[in-house]
């Protein structure tokens, strides 16, 4: 059983490490971050099955790709709490000559990361290829990956979600992060996209909701049905309803803080909404 | 020597926001599109006095250019908005077949070109778009140097009938043009007169060559620093004429050297004046995450490496 205790600490001390990291170089994206702190606490800790070390092909073990490459906060403090590199190079974020480059890389060779992201919309024909590679490779093992909302406009992941089905890519779960958000607004106010529940239905493939996507029971309990839906000849979706800016008030609900970085005062009230819990790196 | 000072700083994407909104005013043919990115595009003033000519695309770069390739067809005259990378290799086929095969008048405005886009990474820090988009049959190109320049530029495209690569970034950088000028597609600008060695430049990298002449004329080289801003079509003359006088010949961009304003040049002087030349630019490298300042340090692209192209350069004359 998952001790929900211990990972709603590790997740407040992501969400301190991510604020963190953006203040200091005044850079980077806290919202979507903060949005995804619980799916990524629950995906690295209770649902990923990972060997030891980081080995690029991952023969044998659960893959993970990150679409939407500006989250990066949240990827880069827990892939260290989870033991891919050292807690504290999560001081060089943005960086010169850093491992942890703005948008992840595999360019710097930072273990855990096995594709380039950050131009949008790319990353769900990767993880499509990692999963039919699985296949290939008669590896029973899960491709996990994450979009942002905002990021399904881009028309690569309609060519990927028609492939995905077509080609019965059933050992893939895709996640999207649907905190309604985007960089110019709402997603409503940008571009609306109706019902993406009846769009990837339409295209083929198994839907379902995590309403409460910052709980971390309700996504272990999601993702374990997500988990129980492979394997049926199609490809998984998971709408994953989240709060942009989850656990700093001020932050919460908007688009404002997509991609800016606190002042002193900010951080300081968004730390104390967040009391330390395993230590800061 | 001539030499330029400056008392203001700002973004090159400013100027591109300050004539889209002349442009608003005096031309109702302007229209323009963005994918979610219109701060970043400073595009709010255009959004705000023309809301109806203006189209909010999305995050959907491909969709975009093949909708103001469509809107040239009822004589709009589309200007699109997002960074250089997103503006350019994203969408090559829908530029190269929509919009330059088919002859259309668009103009592709892209910020946040080069390394000088910053902390986000080599995701963003496209390095290749001259390259790609000089490629294009009957694409102009065009790298401006300041706020002023940046802004006649974008007045100057809407004029000009036919496809354009506008390209400019984020930094604050030093305004030393007028904010007066009239800007002329493909003719280079002489800042200083010299007689040792031609420095062309485009973009970031036209007031480095200047601080560049500056010591360098301390020292006793005579440098003439040229501003190309139009990588396509090229000034040919300006730059035979000056290296007709001074032998030799330094080019500086915030680019690789593969595809660059620098191997257009070497072609202008291949064919008619063979003539020594160094290149400050990237070498077939990405970049990576930093300050711009920091970047353009690291991967040699200021006036020390200018300097430093000079000195070895004129030796070999
Ligand atoms: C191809 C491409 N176009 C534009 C951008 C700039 N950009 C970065 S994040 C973003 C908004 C993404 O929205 P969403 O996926 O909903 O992420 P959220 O804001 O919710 O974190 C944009 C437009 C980009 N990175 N890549
Ligand atoms: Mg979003």
């Amino acid at each position: 059983m998952p001790n929900i205790k211990e990972l709603t600490d590790l997740t407040t001390q992501v969400r301190r490490d991510i604020i963190r990291m953006v203040h200091k170089v005044n850079s980077g994206h806290p919202g979507g971050s903060l949005g995804c702190a619980e799916f990524f606490v629950s995906l690295y800790q209770e649902l990923l099955e990972t060997k030891e070390g980081f080995n690029m092909d991952g023969i044998g073990e659960d893959l993970f790709f990150l679409s939407n490459g500006h989250i990066s906060p949240v990827y880069y403090s827990v892939l260290a709490r989870s033991g891919y590199f050292p807690v504290e190079e999560l001081n060089t974020f943005r960086l010169l000559d850093s491992r942890l480059q703005g948008h992840p890389t595999t360019h710097e060779g930072l273990p855990g990361i096995r594709i380039a992201s950050g131009s949008l919309g790319q990353g769900m024909s990767v993880a499509i290829g990692a999963a039919q590679a699985k296949k290939l490779n008669n590896d029973n093992h899960l491709i996990y990956s994450l979009h942002g909302d905002g990021e399904l406009q881009e028309g690569q992941n309609w060519e990927a979600i028609m492939y995905a089905s077509a080609k019965k890519v059933d050992n893939l779960i895709s996640t999207i992060d649907l905190n309604k958000q985007q960089i110019d607004g709402s997603t409503d106010d940008v571009l609306p996209m109706g019902s993406l529940r009846a769009k990837f239905e339409a295209f083929g493939w198994t839907v379902l909701d995590i309403e409460k996507g910052n709980d971390i029971e309700a996504i272990l309990k999601g993702m374990a049905k997500a988990k129980s839906l492979t394997g049926k000849g199609k490809p998984v979706c998971v709408l994953l309803h989240t709060v942009m800016g989850n656990g700093i008030d001020f932050m919460m609900h908007t688009h404002a803080w997509h991609g800016k970085a606190p002042n002193d005062e900010q951080l300081a009230i968004g730390l104390a909404q967040n009391p330390e819990t395993l230590g800061d790196y | 020597m001539k030499t330029y000072t400056y008392t203001e700083k700002k973004d090159t994407r400013s100027g591109f926001g300050a004539g889209l909104a002349e442009l608003g005013r005096t031309n109702p043919n302007v229209v323009a599109l963005c994918a979610d990115l219109i701060g970043s595009l400073k595009m709010n003033e255009f959004i705000d006095e023309n809301p109806e000519r203006f189209f909010q695309i999305g995050i959907a770069e491909a969709n975009m250019m093949g909708i103001a390739a469509g809107l040239t067809i009822g004589g709009k005259i589309p200007f699109t908005g997002t960074f250089a990378n997103f503006s350019t290799g994203r969408v090559y086929d829908q530029i190269r077949q929509s919009i330059a095969y088919s002859g259309k008048n668009v103009k592709i405005c892209a910020s946040h070109a080069g390394l000088t886009l910053g902390e986000d990474g080599a995701t963003h820090q496209i390095l290749e778009d001259i390259g790609l988009m000089k490629m294009l049959p009957g694409m102009v190109v065009i790298n401006p140097c300041d706020y002023n320049q940046t802004k006649a530029a974008t007045i100057a495209i809407a004029d000009y009938d036919g496809p354009v690569y506008l390209r400019f970034g984020r930094p604050s950088v030093p305004i030393f043009t007028p904010a007066d000028q009239k800007f002329e597609i493909g003719k280079a600008i002489k800042f200083t007169e010299g007689t040792d060695v031609t420095i062309v430049a485009t973009g970031h990298l036209v007031w480095e060559a200047l601080e560049a002449s500056k010591v360098l004329n301390e020292a006793g080289i005579s440098a003439e620093v040229i501003n190309i801003h139009t990588i396509k079509p090229l000034d040919n003359k300006a730059i035979l004429d000056s290296v007709a006088k001074t032998g030799c010949i330094v080019t500086a961009e915030e680019h690789n050297f593969l595809g660059g304003l620098g191997e257009s040049v070497a072609r202008v002087l291949a064919l008619h004046h063979p003539t020594p030349q160094e290149f400050v630019a990237t070498n077939d490298t990405f970049g990576e995450s930093g300050t711009p300042v920091q970047l353009m340090d690291k991967y040699g692209l200021n006036s020390d490496a200018i300097i430093k192209a000079v000195l070895k350069v004129i030796k070999r004359k």
